[in-house]
C-alpha cells in the first residue's frame, strides 16, 4: 500500500499556442472504495495560474490552504500578482521545507507569464513530493494514472494547438488514461487558460 | 463493527450511528450515543479509536461553543467542518494523532441548504450528498448510489436509511444491533426513531 495511491487521482497540463490547459479527474477514494465523485484537485492561483495537487487527500486541502495564504501575502507585499515561474519556485520551496516529513502531493502548475513585448508565454511545471521542479515544453503528468497519461499524451499532443484543439487533446488524453486506472476517473474537469479568458468545463466520465 | 451513515435530503441531513461500545470481542454497552450536537444546527457522528473519539468530539464541541460565545453567532457548517479538518490534519503530523473518523452534517441557516462532510482521521475532507464510515460503508454506499435522492422528503430519507441499516444487518458478519438516528433541519437538531 503506497500512501501516494491511498486516495487516487491524476492531473495533467499541456502547452498550446499562447495558451495552456490543466485537467484532473474528480475521484476521491479510500484505496478501492470510492467516497466522492466531486473532489477538486485543481485550484486557481491568480487569473493566469492554476495549480493541480494530486496525491494524499488531506494534503490536497492543507497545501491549497497554504498556497492561498502564501499567494495572498506575496500579493500584499509586492503589490502585484505572482508570475508563474515565481509561483513554481514558491511551490518547490514550500515542499522542500518539509524534506524529511513531506506532504504527499506531486503538484502540477500551468500558467501564462507576461513577456516584455506585452504578449504571453505559456509555462507548465511539475514537481515531486519534495519539490524537485520539472519545466516541460510539451506536457506534464502526475498522479496514479501518470504512466498511462504519459503514453497517451505522447501520442496525441502536437505543438502550437489553438485553445479549442488543446481542450480536445487534453480531455481525450485524460479521459482515456483514467479509464485504464482503477484509482482515477469518475468525471473530469478541464481549464484552458488563454490571454483574455479561462475556459472551464466539467466532463462526464465512465462511472465504473 | 462500528458503522455510521449520513445522507442529505430536501432541507435536512440525517445522521445515524450504531450504539455499541465494543472492546475486543465483547460488547460493553449497547446504548452509546456517538452523535454529538455541536451547535444548534450541526451534528457530528464520530467513530474510531476508543478514548480518542470522545476526547476529540468534546474538544470540538467546546471550541465550537467558544466561537459562538465570543462572536454571538455560530460557525456555519462549512466553516466548522474546515476547522475540524484542520485540527485533525495538524494532529496527524503531531506526536500523538487522534484516530477519529467523522460525519459532520449541518443546516446552513444563511443559504438554507443542508450540508454534509465526510472527514477521516487523516484530515481528508469532502463535501458529499451521502457518506458512511466503517464496515457498513461497503454495503451502504452502493445502496445509496442507487436510492439516494437529494430532493426526497424526510420520510423517504428515513426509508432509504432503513434500507442501509437492514442491508448491513443482513450481510455484515458482525453487524451492530441498534442505531441512533438524528436529523438536522431548519428547526435545529432532533432525534428520531427508525
Amino acid at each position: 500500500m503506497s500512501i501516494m495511491e491511498y486516495n487516487g487521482g491524476s492531473v495533467i497540463a499541456m502547452v498550446g499556442k499562447d495558451c495552456v490547459a490543466i485537467a484532473s479527474d474528480l475521484r476521491l477514494g479510500n484505496q478501492a472504495l470510492s467516497i466522492s465523485s466531486n473532489f477538486q484537485k485543481v485550484f486557481p492561483v491568480t487569473d493566469r495560474i492554476y495549480v493541480g495537487l494530486p496525491g494524499l487527500g488531506t494534503d490536497v486541502t492543507t497545501l491549497r490552504e497554504r498556497f492561498r495564504y502564501r499567494i495572498n501575502m506575496y500579493t500584499i507585499k509586492e503589490e502585484r500578482e505572482i508570475e508563474p515561474e515565481t509561483f513554481a519556485h514558491l511551490v518547490s520551496s514550500t515542499l522542500y521545507e518539509h524534506r524529511f516529513g513531506p506532504y504527499f502531493i506531486e503538484p502540477v502548475i500551468a500558467g501564462l507569464s507576461k513577456t516584455p513585448s506585452g504578449g504571453v508565454k505559456p509555462l507548465i511545471a511539475a514537481a515531486d513530493l519534495i519539490g524537485c521542479l520539472n519545466f516541460a515544453k510539451d506536457f506534464v503528468v502526475a498522479g496514479t494514472a501518470s504512466t498511462k497519461l504519459l503514453g497517451v499524451a505522447e501520442g496525441l499532443w502536437e505543438p502550437d494547438l489553438e485553445p479549442e484543439d488543446l481542450f480536445e487533446t487534453i480531455s481525450q488524453t485524460l479521459l482515456n488514461s483514467v479509464d485504464r486506472d482503477a484509482f482515477s476517473g469518475w468525471g473530469a474537469v478541464v481549464h484552458v487558460i488563454t490571454k483574455d479568458s479561462i475556459i472551464s468545463r466539467t466532463l462526464k466520465g465512465r462511472m465504473d | 463493527m462500528e458503522t455510521s451513515f449520513a445522507l442529505t435530503g430536501k432541507g435536512y441531513v440525517i445522521v445515524a450511528a450504531d450504539t455499541t461500545a465494543a472492546r475486543s470481542i465483547v460488547k460493553m454497552k449497547v446504548d452509546e450515543d456517538k452523535i454529538k450536537e455541536i451547535s444548534p444546527h450541526l451534528l457530528m457522528a464520530y467513530s474510531g479509536e476508543p478514548g480518542d473519539t470522545v476526547q476529540f468530539a468534546e474538544f470540538v464541541e467546546r471550541n465550537i461553543r467558544l466561537y459562538q460565545i465570543r462572536n454571538l453567532y455560530p460557525l456555519r457548517p462549512s466553516a466548522a467542518a474546515s476547522w475540524i479538518r484542520r485540527s485533525l490534519a495538524d494532529s496527524l503530523r503531531s506526536r500523538s494523532p487522534y484516530s477519529v473518523n467523522l460525519l459532520v452534517g449541518g443546516y446552513d441557516t444563511a443559504t438554507h441548504e443542508p450540508k454534509l462532510y465526510w472527514i477521516d482521521y487523516l484530515g481528508t475532507q469532502v463535501d458529499v450528498p451521502f457518506g458512511a464510515h466503517g464496515y457498513g460503508s461497503y454495503f451502504a454506499l452502493s445502496l445509496l448510489d442507487r436510492y439516494h435522492d437529494p430532493e426526497a422528503s424526510l420520510e423517504e430519507g428515513l426509508a432509504t436509511l432503513k434500507r442501509c441499516v437492514d442491508e448491513v444487518a443482513k450481510r455484515l458478519v458482525v453487524s451492530p444491533g441498534r442505531y441512533k438516528v438524528k436529523v438536522v433541519d431548519k428547526d435545529g437538531v432532533r432525534e428520531v426513531e427508525i
